[in-house]
């Protein structure tokens, strides 16, 4: 297993490198602090609150929970971060994938100091994707439940519908079925609803005095019925460990449940030997930091995405297949962190012959069982009557069949811009990718804003009637509508990725996430849907 | 030569007698307690009798026994070892009128030398420098300052009555005595009632020094040089050192003279030590070195004797037992290098040194050091007696050489679980003036703290310990774990990692550095063992277990079943231990007795002998002591 070590044509010393460096320095900058914002939850004054009943904080008990050294990789840190008025950092829970005891598990983990953990609209979906990533990749779940359950006045969005609340205990059941381990740790109040995360769990804790399981709070209780009793005696500890067997194990306090918590893990079956063949990993030829310099301040310049694969590869080798055809998709084999892979990555428009290329190199990954990456710069397919005459659409629907229908674990990076029918045919978030991250410079909508605009303005009734700042004034909004809504903050908000990652990290994230598609087997046989020829 | 021997003792000192015993084809016959069982001495000997209880005065101290023991196993002779009976006068006398052979010296010696005030006399008469004071009838200020200028100052004024440090005054000049004397006098008065004072030389910078001798019964008298005992706490010695640092010549042979003098005047014989004290302020100088006292038997830090004298002193003594003359003339025994013997115990120095008993599961000793000992690995400290585990002697050409020995030595000594000195000790030898030999009888007071409280292994140690811990044999073949450690997204990596280290919850930040202690490593049920700077830690993963009430709840005893109260136990309010049992319930045919799940007191109790109850009924209610 090897292949040429790519070359790189960079000179640091170059103005529009370090053009390039300062701007997206600057994104990472950002980032860092909006995520290390995040990272704080609710307000000094919450977080005291909490903390002063003896609470460890939500990243502490992720922190105890996870193994020494044990590398966490987070799922949707800026989630509804500019959603219900900044008020619900990560959507009040946190969601990663991490080892305990030896093993790769999905944590779950509600934050109360942020609205009491109550689940918001977006905190369902982030609490859903999890499960689906989960699911996917048959990761156990750790569930550390500390939350008032649904967020009352956003009850339209949270309850009714089938991605809603009832969704998450659907999941847990169907999970629990497939032999994918449910482990509750209730460590705070786990009301109505939310009092099926434990209940629905394979294996619950709780700490006593501290967590409570009912239906009904007991002001309800006492509306309901007239019954005057304390939260401790309607769902506490002891009550559901010596009399209702709600819970399995009661905890003395949070890092003793955590203790328990990483006992009951180390008694799971052990992992499924992966279906790949593991090396040992070797570092990349050429410095991560490079990408800042390599990835243009415009979304619409082209660079050569070699650049970012020699980056990010084990040894900067890659087996490069069909570069001299359909050039614009480039194709190959290499290895991240030891993991084999076959990569797809955006090099300019696509046309015919790229996405046949794609098609085919994606039934080559499938049939010898080796994990996909894709790396999405794509403003689109090729537009022409030419193009159109060679059957494009059909060229690009073997594309985005063969994306659709592999067999192999897909994990998709929105390095540049994810534009129309190429967010489909470069496995978009509608094409299940197991994970999907974004690079801060990244953009996506279904066109570019200026073609948006540009498009709008020609299909009005009053276009041949505007002057050229008639036109100007109806089309600068556009492009501010399609600027932010394409922005990777607004998107990553809206969980349309698992989130934005700084492209110096870019090899460690697709690693952990590779390693962690490696828990669920890989079919032997690959089956795609009718390739339109 | 005698054919059999007994050894009145236990421990290391009678695996010590025993070893040279059986070098000289002399069979042993060991005594033992109760607790001494399973003891080494005891497995060493050719023989073993029991002789009583587990407290030394139920055994080891009752001599009849002892002698009957010999009696019965027909051993001609009997070491006493040190302690125990080895300086009971009376003890040496009834071995003799049993007709059997006291490896010791004559008890009228033991006698002499056992009435300190009289020794001291003796000693005065014999011409051996004694520290110089007044102990007279005259108490005229007149006299007294006379006999202070004397003396020479500093001197002490003690009243005879006190104690606890009243009545004392140091005089630093002749001008200030009478002042002091008279505020003394004062004091002394009205706290005890009676104004009689003595005065001493006043010490300032106290060494223990003392000589080995030897007699025979040929009338032959050597010495074996001195040792310097100056390291002690409360009067224990914890280092001792032969030859001592800074002897001259003249001063060696001032002193060994002196203790030869101290040993004829006894008409001594076997192995004996004179004590001496010596006034270091300014070096130690044959004319500042006073007799203190004589130890009428084998030293526990004899071998650092024996080290740099290569002479075997219980082959010595059974020698001289067995009526040969000293096999070494004086002129043929030399000084080679320097001996150093460190005193390990089993005791924690930050609890005030408290002994601490229980098993000894890891005991590692290390390989530099001669170790004499008198258990192992599986063996158990006892609270019956001395809780000394081992004595490291080693011996290198130089102070310097062996003192890096020890110190290496010190560093790889694993013992487990039981709590030693040995942190204390390496401390001790890394101390500037220990190193310099600037010593005296106070330094380890003056240190507090500095040597008794083990400081933590360093964040590259428990890094390193941490690593070792997570080598799981189970290790999910699919994790990455080189190179992304921490690794946390968009943020920095966490290095916080943390352990229980001694069963405290220590944090720390990796730290990929050089180990900066020597290291040893036990793997025992998933956990390390870490030695740092002479101290032993267990390093284990970092869990929080449940306190009490953990798996026992709240202390609510409730009827596991429907059925009748047979008796109850206890008493409202009465106190209760772990385990201890509140009460008898009888179900289908079954008594059971419920107990206290920890230690606390009765809070309520809702039970009558003979009623009936039903399931899950509170019975007794636990509030947990503080």
């Amino acid at each position: 297993m090897s292949g040429p070590v790519l070359k790189s044509a960079l000179n640091a010393e170059d103005a529009g490198f370090q053009a390039n460096a300062a701007h997206n320095r600057a994104l990472v900058e950002r980032l860092h602090a909006d995520v290390a914002q995040a990272a704080l939850g609710g307000n000094e004054k919450s977080r005291e609150r909490h903390t002063s009943r003896g609470k460890l904080l939500p990243r502490e008990r992720v922190e105890r929970l996870l193994d020494p050294g044990a590398p966490f990789l987070e799922i949707g840190q800026l989630v509804a971060c500019d959603m219900y008025d900044g008020e619900v950092p990560g959507a009040g829970v946190i969601a990663g994938i991490g080892r305990v005891s030896g093993r790769q598990v999905m944590i779950l983990c509600n934050d109360a100091t942020v609205k009491g953990g109550t689940y918001y609209p977006m905190t369902v979906k982030k609490h859903l994707r999890a499960q689906e990533i989960a699911e996917a990749n048959r990761l156990p779940c750790i569930y550390l439940v500390d939350s008032g359950g649904a967020n009352l006045p956003h009850q339209a969005e949270v309850f009714p519908d089938k991605e809603h609340f009832g969704r998450i205990f659907f999941n847990q059941a169907n999970m629990s079925a497939k032999g994918i381990p449910q482990i509750a740790c209730v460590m705070g109040s786990c009301t109505a609803g939310g009092a099926y995360v434990p209940a629905m769990s394979d294996e619950t804790v709780i700490v006593r005095n501290q967590g409570t399981i009912f239906l009904a709070g007991p002001p309800l209780v006492k509306a309901a019925t007239g019954e005057e009793i304390t939260a401790e005696d309607l769902g506490g500890g002891d009550l559901h460990g010596r009399k209702s067997g709600v819970v399995d194990h009661v905890a003395e306090n949070d890092a003793h449940a955590l203790t328990i918590v990483r006992d009951i893990v180390s008694h799971l079956p052990r992992d499924r030997k992966p279906d790949v063949p593991i090396i040992d990993p070797i570092a990349p030829k050429f410095d991560a930091e490079d990408l800042y310099g390599i990835v243009p301040t415009d979304v619409r310049a082209p660079y050569d995405v070699h650049e970012v694969i020699a980056r990010i590869v084990d040894g900067s080798e890659f087996h490069e297949f069909k570069a001299l055809y359909g050039s614009t998709l480039v194709c190959g084999f290499a290895h991240i962190w030891g993991i084999p892979v076959a990569i797809l990555a955006n090099n300019g428009v696509l046309f015919s012959e790229s996405a046949v290329k794609g098609a085919h190199f994606i039934e080559l990954a499938c049939q010898r069982r080796i994990p996909l990456l894709f790396l999405q710069n794509i403003s689109g397919f090729m537009v022409g009557g030419k193009y159109e005459a060679e059957g494009i659409a059909k060229h690009g629907a073997k594309l985005v069949t063969a994306v659709a229908t592999a067999s192999v674990p897909k994990i998709t990076v929105l390095i540049g811009g994810s534009f129309g029918a190429g967010n489909y045919g470069m496995c978009g978030r509608a094409y299940s990718p197991r994970f999907l991250f974004s690079w801060p410079n990244s953009r996506i909508s279904v066109m570019g804003g200026e073609q948006a605009a540009s498009v709008l303005a020609t299909v009005h009734r009053d276009a041949d009637k505007w002057s050229p700042e008639d036109a100007e004034a109806f089309k600068a909004p556009i492009r501010q509508k399609y600027e932010d809504e394409g922005n990777p903050w607004h998107a990553t908000a809206r969980l349309w990725d698992d989130g934005i990652i700084d492209p110096a990290q870019t090899r460690d994230v697709l690693g952990l996430a590779f390693a962690a598609t490696l828990n669920a087997p890989i079919a032997e046989t690959p089956r795609f849907g009718v390739f339109r020829m | 030569m005698i054919n059999s021997l007994l050894i009145a003792n236990r421990g290391e000192i009678a695996c010590r007698i025993i070893r040279t015993a059986r070098q000289l084809g002399i069979r042993t016959v060991a005594v033992y307690s109760d607790a001494d069982a399973k003891a080494m001495h005891v497995r060493a000997a050719d023989q073993a009798v029991h002789i009583g209880g587990s407290q030394a005065r139920e055994s080891y101290l009752i001599g009849e026994r002892i002698i009957a023991a010999a009696k019965e196993t027909g051993a001609e002779a009997i070491h006493p070892g040190y302690g125990f009976l080895s300086e009971n006068a009376e003890f040496a006398q009834a071995v003799i009128d049993a007709g059997l052979i006291w490896v010791g010296p004559n008890p009228d010696s033991i006698t002499a030398m056992g009435l300190k005030d009289a020794a001291k006399e003796r000693m005065i008469a014999a011409n051996v420098p004694v520290t110089p004071g007044y102990l007279g009838e005259d108490q005229s200020p007149e006299r007294l300052q006379a006999e202070a200028d004397a003396i020479g100052y500093p001197v002490l004024i003690k009243a005879v009555a006190g104690g606890g440090g009243k009545g004392m005054r140091r005089v630093d000049a002749a001008q200030h005595f009478a002042d002091a004397l008279q505020s003394c006098q004062r004091e002394a008065a009205s706290s005890f009632g009676n104004t009689q004072v003595l005065i001493e030389k006043y010490i300032l910078s106290p060494r223990h020094i003392e000589v080995q001798i030897f007699g025979d019964r040929h009338g032959n008298v050597v010495h074996l040089f001195e040792r310097d005992c100056s390291m002690q706490r409360r009067h224990q010695k914890v280092i001792e050192e032969a030859p001592a640092p800074g002897m001259s010549e003249a001063a060696r042979a001032a002193v060994c003279d002196a203790a030869v003098k101290a040993a004829k005047a006894v008409n001594y014989v076997g192995a004996g030590t004179v004590e001496f004290i010596a006034d270091a302020s300014a070096g130690l100088h044959g004319d500042r070195i006073w007799f203190m006292e004589m130890n009428t038997r084998l030293q526990v830090e004899h071998p650092v004797t024996e080290a740099i004298t290569g002479v075997d002193l219980v082959e010595w003594q059974l020698r001289v037992a067995s009526g040969e003359p000293i096999p070494l003339r004086q002129d043929q025994l030399s000084i080679t290098g320097h001996a150093i013997e460190a005193r390990l115990y089993a005791e924690d120095p930050a609890r005030g040194f408290l002994p601490s008993t229980g098993k000894l599961e890891i005991l590692d000793f290390p390989t530099n050091s001669r170790v004499d000992t008198g258990v192992e690995a599986g063996s158990v400290i006892s609270p019956y007696y001395d809780p000394m585990i081992a004595k490291l002697i080693v011996h290198g050409e130089t102070r310097d050489d062996a003192i890096a020995l020890l110190r290496a030595d010190l560093s790889h000594l694993t013992v487990w679980p039981v709590r030693t000195n040995a942190g204390f000790l390496f401390r001790l030898l890394d101390d500037a003036d220990f190193r310099r030999a600037q010593l005296d009888t106070g330094l380890i007071e003056r240190r507090g703290e500095a040597l008794t409280i083990d400081p933590l292994p360093g964040a590259a140690d428990l890094t390193h310990a941490l690593y070792f811990l997570e080598q799981d044999p189970r290790a999910d073949t699919l994790l990455i774990t080189t190179g992304l450690e921490g690794f946390r997204l968009n943020r920095t990596p966490a290095t916080e990692r943390a352990v229980n280290v001694s069963g405290e919850r220590v944090t720390f930040e990796i730290d990929r550095g050089p180990i900066q202690s020597h290291f040893q490593q036990y793997r025992r049920e998933g956990d390390a063992l870490l030695v740092h700077g002479g101290a032993t830690f267990r390093v284990t993963p970092d869990r929080t277990e449940g306190g009490p009430g953990g798996a026992t709840g709240d202390g609510s005893i409730l009827s596991p079943m429907p059925g009748r109260i047979v008796s109850v136990e206890v008493s409202e309010g009465q106190a209760v231990t772990a385990g201890q049992k509140l009460l008898v319930l009888e179900a289908m045919k079954m008594e059971q007795a419920l107990t206290a799940p920890f230690d606390g007191v009765v809070e309520t109790l809702n039970a009558v002998a003979g009623a009936q109850v039903q399931v899950d009924t509170l019975l007794v209610k636990v509030s947990k002591a503080d």
